[in-house]
């Protein structure tokens, strides 16, 4: 029987859209099922960091797989800028953590070293870095600053930009782009995935889950495992300012428009209709100690987002045993590995098969067989 | 581009719009002084840095952006002038230090 | 100026001292209720009372008798006992009915158990082409100037659009001794089809001879080019040329302002912000919130009162005040001495100041051309959002404001969606072929206008909130 779609994409995020752009590049007929304008969407709820330094304490793995991402996320942008002529604004040169007291700093650092300890884990370079050495590089530092952590491989990215540019490749690569298409139901019969829509029903050869937090409820249609654990959290937003902050930090970036957002918060609320302004106001707080001129800025936009986060804050990417053809993934940083993303995992989803040896360890069995927790982020 | 009234009888209260003395009157909003100052008030905008004057002088459209006093992106239409005040024209982003 | 509130805690906070605030503060306060009125100008009067402490033009002619008629309710409100604050800008309300205000450089909360929002309307955007450019200014801006400053259009003048206010501008630069070249009327004919069986509703109104009186006062002096069907800005780097249609023709004129105007509608910020439900209003082409008989809002505690609420006009905004405040009287000191009217009294009072709304929205009723732009017209002016690119972006799988954020980042600048929302709502129905109550409006939250950081940073932090950010 022939399928409306070699391959459905549940999720028009970063993470489906990555995906299902790499699926058009190689030659796929691509659905992407996406729901409506107010969903929680980590996709416009994003730090846009390019970040490698501190992932994978717990999963060796995941320092491999992040490593990659940054290595190849230039080609990325290259090949973005060349097929819509949008510039997606990447920048990685390098990124810091900075540390408010020598507490931070020394559990800091052991956390780093921690993470590079683990076997397994990629070598990279990481510099735990003294005052001077941070107001070298970063003169605007408020007194309070003592240290911080420095990863020349650490970026950020235009994220909205970089969304725009997945949307709007999709139409070169004959990509199908349906938003208002929440899956409700998905079943296999004759060879083929019968996703069910209240706009009605499609039909592919295969089926990628990328809905974030909702894989939690769709996985099992399909025989597959991906237990989250979401997290709000929040933004403060500034006013556009000329540029006086040359690398991006875990928690206080400037974008390339000028603004400079600050974040970021972990709350367990899964609402983000609202926010807690005390929370802003620690955020607030901790962005002037760390840059004091921030203090002078106006700040024109707060929000608050739903974290998409695998239980143990690792990625999840599998493949159904009971039901070929039907994939998972979902990962806290779908900036970060959009790259991988786009040019690893698509192709094994094109060729139907995961590389155990390259995503293997991001299998969803591991929860049923585990329960640690590790260090997904940051 | 705007003229005062004859009968304004209200006090002079003198400012500074680039440096240049200009006299406002007390009362006066800082965007309703640069409207009435015959001085090229234009600002440019962050984005493009096409030129903008204010556009709707109640504090909602943001086009009436001006350095005041050493301070950036102040709303001239919602500050009302005092003696001794320097405005400076905005061109593009403000500066983190000001 | 920077002083603030004097307690932390009042039975009830009105924001906005126009015709609404006033009368909700002065009613809410007459019958003994602690009660704290906020307002973002310097003085109070709202836009359509503004700078009336301070106003240059003192002849009483100049400004009318409906400006001057506010002098009664801005006394009655300061002897009311109600503490007003001038140059407090409220910044946030949330649930709890904790207001965020900045005064004077500085942020703080109070708390009330009544809120009362009289945050007013803001001019219609008018996306034309160059509206963008140094000269064109609002009518409102340029009646602002009149009353506060004295000032009046200096060099070659043109009005353009229609309503009411856009007359009585006219007539108020005139009076002046400001000069008006020509006046571009934007109001449909076709508009008489639907409006006419309202007509008689109207007649009874004194809107109906004071507007026949403005027009034929401005008509004297002023020439006067109906059934303008297109219009644009030109000039390079200020506005130089006006370019309209009428009858078929194009012609251009040259131009040193151009004031524009196609009515006003709901400032609605603070109140989505805070989580109010609203609903289109597909009358007035907007967004207005959903209220109950005493004007109270989905959220517990919080009403709405004037042109926030929907747009009445003065008249009615003060009596909507006066309901509001009687509620919260209700509410909060069932057995207070009365000194007012009865509620009864007032709903009566509310139909009256409301009876002619409905011709009025309808003759009145911009047209398609005027609210749904085309090409490179700027629809965000904060972001320079184009209407071309709000179309491509739909093309893509734009949804919606909030997706278009995304997109285009449209309504993401500092005035946060104030001057570009209503368009963006019609545009993105008109271009997915839906209605604007299904296409949406932005998401909106504090602070809903500008405040430093500072002034964010230096606000109480809780220990749960200390913890949700340092690890």
């Amino acid at each position: 029987m022939r399928n409306d779609y070699d391959i459905a994409v549940v999720g028009g995020g970063l993470l489906g859209s990555a995906i299902a752009w790499g699926l058009g590049r190689i030659g796929q007929r691509v659905v992407v099922l996406d729901e409506g304008d107010v969903t929680k969407r980590a996709s416009r709820a994003n730090f846009a960091l390019v970040w490698v330094q501190s992932k994978g304490l717990g999963m060796p793995a995941y320092t491999v797989w992040t490593v990659r991402a940054s290595e190849t996320w230039a080609q990325l942008a290259a090949d973005l800028k060349d097929q819509t002529g949008l510039d997606v604004c990447l920048q990685r040169n390098g990124g810091f953590h900075l540390a408010l007291s020598e507490g931070e700093l020394e559990q800091r650092a052991n956390t780093l070293k921690r993470l590079h300890n683990q076997v397994g884990a990629a070598d990279y370079q990481v510099e735990v870095m003294d005052r001077d050495r941070v107001a070298a590089m970063l003169p605007a530092i408020g007194p309070e600053v003592v240290g911080g952590t420095f990863c020349p491989l650490d970026g950020h990215v235009n994220s909205l930009r970089t969304f725009r540019a997945f949307h709007t490749g999709f139409k070169a690569f004959g990509v199908d782009y349906r938003p208002e298409h929440p899956v409700t139901a998905i079943a296999q019969s004759g060879g083929e995935f019968r996703l069910a829509t209240p706009r009605g029903e499609i039909r592919a050869g295969k089926v990628v889950l990328a809905a974030g937090n909702a894989n939690q409820a769709l996985a099992p249609m399909v025989g597959l495992h991906a237990p989250m654990g979401p997290t709000r959290g929040q933004i403060v937003v500034t006013e556009r300012t000329l540029p006086f902050l040359p690398h991006p930090l875990t928690t206080i970036r400037q974008t390339d428009e000028g603004t400079v957002m600050i974040g970021d918060s972990k709350e367990d609320l899964l609402d983000d209709s609202g926010l807690d302004l005390s929370i802003s106001t620690v955020m607030a707080d901790r962005a002037r100690r760390t840059f004091p001129l921030l203090g002078r800025l106006n700040v024109v936009r707060t929000w608050s987002g739903i974290r998409v986060m695998p239980k143990d804050g690792f990625p999840v990417y599998d493949q159904s045993e009971s039901h070929p053809g039907a994939f998972v993934a979902c990962c806290h940083s779908g900036v970060t590995l959009a790259s991988n993303h786009a040019y690893a995992l698509a192709p094994m989803i094109a060729a139907g098969q995961l590389d155990a040896t390259e995503v293997g360890a991001f299998t969803g069995r591991r929860f049923a067989a585990m329960a640690t927790t590790g260090s997904g982020y940051y | 581009m705007f003229k005062r009234l004859q009968a304004d009888t209200r006090k002079p209260v003198g400012i500074f719009v680039d440096g240049t003395a200009v006299t406002a009157r007390e009362g006066d909003t800082v965007s309703a002084a640069l409207l009435a100052s015959g001085l090229d008030v234009r600002r440019t905008t962050a984005v493009s840095g096409a030129p903008r004057l204010p556009y709707c002088m109640m504090g909602v459209c943001f086009d009436c952006l001006v350095t005041v006093d050493g301070t950036g992106n102040r709303q001239g239409c919602l500050i009302t002038v005092r003696e001794g005040m320097r405005i400076e024209i905005q061109k593009g982003k403000r500066e983190i230090g000001r | 100026m920077s002083a603030g509130p004097t307690r932390s805690e009042y039975d009830v906070v009105v924001v906005g001292a126009g015709p609404a605030g006033l009368a909700a503060a002065a009613t809410a306060a007459g019958a003994g209720l602690s009660t704290l009125l906020l307002d973002e100008n310097a003085g109070p009067g709202g836009q359509v009372w503004r700078a009336i402490d301070t106003t240059p033009v003192r002849a009483p002619d100049l400004l009318g008798r409906d400006y001057w008629a506010g002098a009664g309710l801005v006394a009655e409100a300061r002897a009311s006992g109600a503490e007003i604050l001038q140059g407090a800008t409220v910044w946030g309300l949330d649930r709890n009915l904790e207001v965020a205000v900045s005064i004077g450089g500085g942020s703080r909360f109070v708390t009330a158990r009544r809120v009362v929002l009289a945050t007013g309307a803001l001019e219609r955007p008018f996306p034309i082409p160059g509206w963008t450019l140094p000269g064109v200014l609002t009518a409102g801006a340029a009646q602002t100037l009149l009353k506060s400053s004295g000032l009046v259009p200096e060099g070659r003048t043109v009005l353009a659009g229609q309503g009411p206010l856009l007359w009585l501008l006219a007539a108020q630069i005139l009076r002046l001794g400001g000069g008006i070249d020509l006046i571009l009327d934007t109001a449909e004919r076709a508009n008489w089809r639907q409006a006419w069986r309202y007509a008689p509703g109207f007649l009874f109104t004194p809107y109906f001879a004071k507007g026949l009186a403005l027009m034929r006062e401005v008509r004297a002096k002023v020439r006067v080019v109906s059934g303008v069907t297109a219009l644009s800005a030109e000039g390079d780097g200020r506005v130089e040329r006006v370019a309209y249609t009428a009858g078929g023709r194009r012609e251009t004129v040259p131009v040193d302002t151009l004031l524009l105007h196609q009515g006003v509608v709901p400032n609605v910020n603070l109140a989505m912000a805070a989580g109010v439900k609203h609903a289109w209003d597909p009358i007035q082409l907007c967004w207005a919130p959903v209220l109950d008989e005493t004007l109270a809002t989905s959220v517990p505690g919080i009403a709405i009162a004037g042109d926030g609420a929907g747009i009445g006009g003065a008249p009615a905004a003060v009596v909507r005040g006066r309901i509001a405040g009687l509620a919260a009287v209700e509410a909060l000191a069932p057995t207070a001495v009365r000194r007012g009217p009865s509620m009864e009294t007032l709903r009566v009072a509310r139909d009256r100041a409301e009876r002619g709304r409905r011709f009025l929205d309808l003759l009145f009723r911009p047209s398609r051309a005027f609210r749904i732009p085309d090409g490179d017209t700027v629809v965000c002016r904060c972001e320079e959002v184009t209407a071309r690119d709000i179309r491509d972006a739909v093309a893509i799988g734009a949804t919606g404001p909030n997706q278009l954020k995304a997109y285009r980042r449209a309504g993401m600048g500092p005035c946060q969606g104030r001057l570009c929302g209503l368009t963006v709502t019609e545009l993105m129905a008109e271009a997915r072929g839906m209605t604007p109550e299904e296409i949406g409006y932005y998401r909106l939250r504090p602070p809903v206008k500008p405040i430093t950081l500072a002034e964010l940073a230096d606000m109480p932090q809780s220990e749960s909130a200390v913890r949700a950010v340092v690890r």
